[in-house]
């Protein structure tokens, strides 16, 4: 098994205010990871110290042994690591196939001259890209509606589109924010299959949750963060009976 | 476009072919029916189209405010007078001043963007509005003690186009009839609109196109999407300041004779109103607005006549009156048709999903670390 | 005379004018993150008014005390632009407070545009000179010279800016003003009137405009419809240079950039070997505003723009 992302003590703060205190974890190549927590437990925020939305204020973030932690976010993008967002974050008036093929950018080259001139290479590219969303739209289960605006989308909808954008940037390493938040039991039934099929896919997928049944049922291993620090990791059995996390979880309700 | 008769949406090239018409006799109809002067303000109406088509680019695709375009376009005009008149006694030829031009200005357009375009878009407005008057200072100031600009007196006897031996800048006969330079201009400033517009096109429907767009809709999803959004934007500032600097070329050839005054803020301000007008990012709609906004004043000018008409004399000049009726135009068509008149398909959604674009903006900014 | 006091009294004397009016486009940024385009034109308004009032009350009463004349001219004008800033705040801003960044701004330079051109018809296109009614007595000072009317515009400029502070430290109002400024969501919650604090600030913040105004014409002289637009600029980069949305920053980045733009007027043909003269005096303010936003967007005093994603 090769690691594919590690996090070495990594700490951001605001002002005086640490949101992420020496978390350190590892992700290894073909897994799906979960990333547990309470709210403001600081998981998006070391989501965003990943994909170079924020600079970290110390610590060491890799990639395949690269360090990541101060590309920008496009930079990493082009290193195989793309993501989702917690609160949907669609181009919503442009169509859900325009949205997916602006995922192609980090792949595709054409300049300014190539498109004025119609270039070979540019209308080959083009087409791949036109042809590589469809079937990526396809693959999330969102195969009729290319043509619809992204913000008319129902909410579920939209989150798929999010992914089949993020999956067009052909990532290695998928993180994904909150990715069944506010869906029914059977939408989330939907989701587990289709992170399913991304893993088969070769996909590393990276998830932050917080329905703990749905992480526990689909990941091979789990990170619990609380307050800023990464309290348990393990396998989703072991991480379950942890008292820490269960203490996190449950305020000591329960014992 | 909905105003298109169907007969005509179920034959585009008769359309085509019927358009194509149309423009190469426009100037010959505009000056029978309206007179000669007319043919200079349909060549006027062109360069704006170009200078509207090009800052679109900008603020309509990639949503930058830029209240400085001006600028670039006085670069153009400058440098065409310096490397074709008797300023230095240079007279290059116009293929290769031309094209200096639009590379000065996007250059220029690179200067300035590289350090400022990570800032929120109301202070990339006031940066370039503060770069337009810079070099408009410098243009009014750099007669002394070299002199380079020739101060506030502009640059004069600047060499008309000449392809080949014919100078567009001169009368001709041609099959009997006389044809004056605006006309020749007009064939000319047909062609490089017509340029204009394909490159504008060709770049809203490439991939660079769609990244405008995604960064202009959300810059953070847009960088996690894996776009360089500073050069990105950059590019976008580069592009819409050569065709500044190539519509500055065109005009200085034309006119012959250049002064700062001709670039001052209002000109920028009004070639802004011509997109918003038109419709901001739609290639028809920044068209009318420019052509709107060049005859529009013009035709105000008979205010003048029907006051002295019908009240004996001029209670209010025409010219005093048109700025601000442009700046009235401006604030209704914002509180009432925010789109403009002829809105791009996404332009018009993002209007009316108001709510969503607030919101997005004011989260706009991550952590910039450039 | 010593050039490098006097450049200092008369920098001094202009950053204090543009710290007026530096504040006047904080204080909307703060609440609303809006740049009031037109704020420089409301200033015009202000000196234009005031000259207007002046001028008629001398035709009446040619012997009218200055005494008396001035301050009827300086209210009036403080009258206008109240009126000015509410109705340009609810007509051009109000109802675009949901839209796209763009079209407040945009909104902002149509209302420009509209005032400077109504003013040139009302006015007219030539100067208007103030008449000679002010105090012109003038005081030596370290090798420089220093006249009461530069007093009287520091002096009174000082009181207006201690006052302002007074009333957003420690009043109601200011109180919610500052809570607005925070979060319009959670003032509103909490019962402040978001709408009622938005216009008092635009009010505030065109009475200062006035004064500021009137000083400017009082200063050099001369009023023209075309007045407001540069000073407008320069004071918006002023309150950039300290740091926009914030008080004390309008106030020092004002009387920096007038500091900067008399000193470096008058050396810059020193500097430049003879090469650009005193004419260059604008370029600095622009200079000031592009540089501040590449290496200090913040500004002086501004905190960092908070992290957003």
């Amino acid at each position: 098994m090769t690691t594919l992302l590690t996090v070495e003590n990594v700490t951001k703060r605001f002002g005086g205010l640490s949101a992420l205190e020496a978390v350190s974890l590892t992700v290894n190549a073909g897994e799906v990871y979960g990333l547990i927590g309470p709210n403001g437990a600081g998981k998006t925020t070391l989501f965003n110290c990943m994909t170079g939305l924020y600079t970290v204020s110390a610590g060491v973030i890799r990639l395949d042994g690269v360090p990541i932690h101060n590309r920008k976010p496009h930079q990493i993008v082009g290193r195989g690591f793309a993501r989702t967002f917690q609160n949907i974050r669609l181009f919503a008036n442009m169509t859900a196939l325009e949205n997916v093929m602006v995922g192609r950018h980090a792949r595709t080259r054409t300049g300014v001259l190539g498109a004025v001139l119609h270039s070979r290479r540019c209308l080959a590219e083009e087409r791949d890209s036109r042809q590589r969303a469809k079937s990526l739209m396809a693959f999330v289960g969102l195969k009729d509606r290319s043509r619809s605006l992204a913000g008319h989308l129902s909410y579920g909808d939209q989150r798929r589109l999010e992914i089949a954008r993020a999956l067009a940037t052909e990532p290695r390493l998928l993180a994904l924010d909150e990715p069944v938040a506010g869906m029914n039991p059977n939408e989330r039934r939907e989701m587990s299959e289709l992170f399913r099929k991304l893993r088969d896919a070769g996909i590393t997928l990276l998830l932050i949750e917080h329905d703990v049944k749905l992480v526990m049922g689909v990941c091979d291993r789990v990170a619990v963060l609380d307050y800023g620090k990464k309290i348990a990791e393990g396998v989703p059995d072991e991480v379950r009976r942890n008292p820490a996390v269960i203490e996190a979880y449950l305020g000591g309700a329960v014992s | 476009m909905r105003s298109v008769p169907d007969w005509l949406r179920r034959h585009p090239g008769l359309a085509f072919g019927l358009l194509a018409v149309l423009l190469a006799v426009l100037p010959f109809i505009v000056s029978i029916g309206l007179g000669r002067g007319w043919v200079r303000v349909l060549d006027f109406a062109l360069l704006y189209a170009i200078l509207a088509l090009g800052l679109n680019i900008v603020v309509g695709y990639a949503g930058l405010l830029d209240l400085g375009y001006i600028a670039f376009y006085a670069l153009g005009a400058y440098l065409f007078a310096w490397l074709s008149s008797p300023q230095f006694g240079l007279h290059l030829p116009f293929w290769l001043v031309l094209p200096s031009g639009a590379l000065l200005a996007g250059g220029f357009g690179v200067l300035l963007g590289a350090p400022t375009l990570r800032l929120r878009g109301d202070y990339l407005a006031i940066v370039t509005l503060g770069f337009g008057e810079i070099v408009r200072i410098f243009m009014n100031n750099l007669d002394a003690p070299v002199n380079i600009t020739n101060g506030p007196q502009g640059i004069n006897l600047i060499d008309p186009i000449s392809i080949g031996g014919f100078s567009l800048g001169a009368r001709h006969t041609i099959l009997g009839v006389h044809v004056f330079p605006p006309t020749f201009y007009y064939y000319l400033f047909l062609f490089f609109t017509l340029f204009t517009i394909l490159v504008a096109m060709r770049l809203q429907d490439s991939r660079i196109g769609r990244a405008w767009a995604a960064i202009r809709e959300d810059e953070v999803a847009a960088a996690a999407m894996g776009i360089d959004t500073r050069n990105i934007k950059l590019l976008a500032f580069a592009m819409g300041a050569s065709f500044g600097g190539l519509a500055g070329g065109l005009f200085a050839a034309f006119q012959g004779f250049i002064s700062p005054e001709s670039f001052n803020l209002m000109e920028s301000v009004m070639i802004l109103c011509m997109i918003v007008l038109g419709g901001m990012g739609n290639i028809p709609g920044v068209i009318l607005g420019a052509v709107l906004l060049t005859v529009l004043p013009e035709a105000l000018r008979y205010l003048g006549a029907w006051q002295r008409a019908a009240l004996g004399h001029v209670v209010v000049d025409p010219n005093d009156l048109r700025m601000l009726l442009f700046g009235l135009a401006m604030v209704a068509m914002m509180l009432y048709r925010p789109a403009g008149l002829l809105p791009s398909r996404q332009r018009r959604r993002e209007f009316r999903a108001e709510d969503g674009a607030a919101e997005q903006e004011a989260a706009s900014l991550y952590d910039a670390k450039a | 005379m010593d050039i490098f006091v006097q450049q200092l009294i008369n920098g001094l004397v202009l950053g204090s004018i543009y710290a007026l009016v530096a504040l006047g486009y904080t204080m909307v940024y703060g609440i609303l993150e809006l740049i009031n385009f037109a704020h420089g034109e409301v200033t015009m308004v202000g000196a234009m008014s005031a000259l207007a009032v002046i001028g008629a009350l001398l035709g009446a009463y040619p012997q009218a005390p200055a005494l008396l004349v001035l301050p009827a001219g300086v209210l009036a004008a403080i009258m206008v632009c109240m009126a000015l800033g509410y109705v340009i705040e609810r007509v051009a801003y109000r109802p675009l407070r949901r839209a796209p960044r763009l079209a407040p701004l945009i909104t902002a330079i149509g209302v420009s545009i509209v005032l400077q051109n109504a003013a040139m018809l009302i006015w007219g296109r030539s100067y208007i000179s103030f008449p000679a009614i002010l105090p012109h007595g003038s005081h030596p000072i370290l090798g420089a010279v220093i006249t009461d009317l530069q007093i009287v515009i520091v002096t009174l400029s000082v009181l207006i800016m201690l006052g302002l502070t007074l009333l957003v430290e420690r009043t109601r109002l200011g109180r919610a003003m500052r809570a607005t400024a925070q979060s319009r969501e959670v003032a509103e919650l909490m019962g402040v009137n978001v709408n009622t604090v938005i216009s008092a600030t635009f009010i505030i913040g065109s009475a200062l405009a006035a004064i500021a105004g009137v000083m400017v014409s009082a200063y050099y002289g001369l009023g023209h419809y075309y007045m407001g637009f540069m000073l407008g600029l320069k004071a918006f980069s002023a309150a950039v240079l300290g740091g926009i949305g914030n008080l004390a920053g309008a106030m020092l980045g004002g009387l920096l950039l007038g500091v900067i733009e008399a000193l470096g007027a008058g050396y810059i043909g020193d500097l430049t070997g003879g090469f650009l003269g005193s004419n260059y005096q604008d370029v600095f303010a622009f200079m000031v505003l592009i540089l501040v936003l590449v290496f200090r967007p913040s500004g002086l005093l501004g905190e960092r723009v908070a992290q957003r994603a």
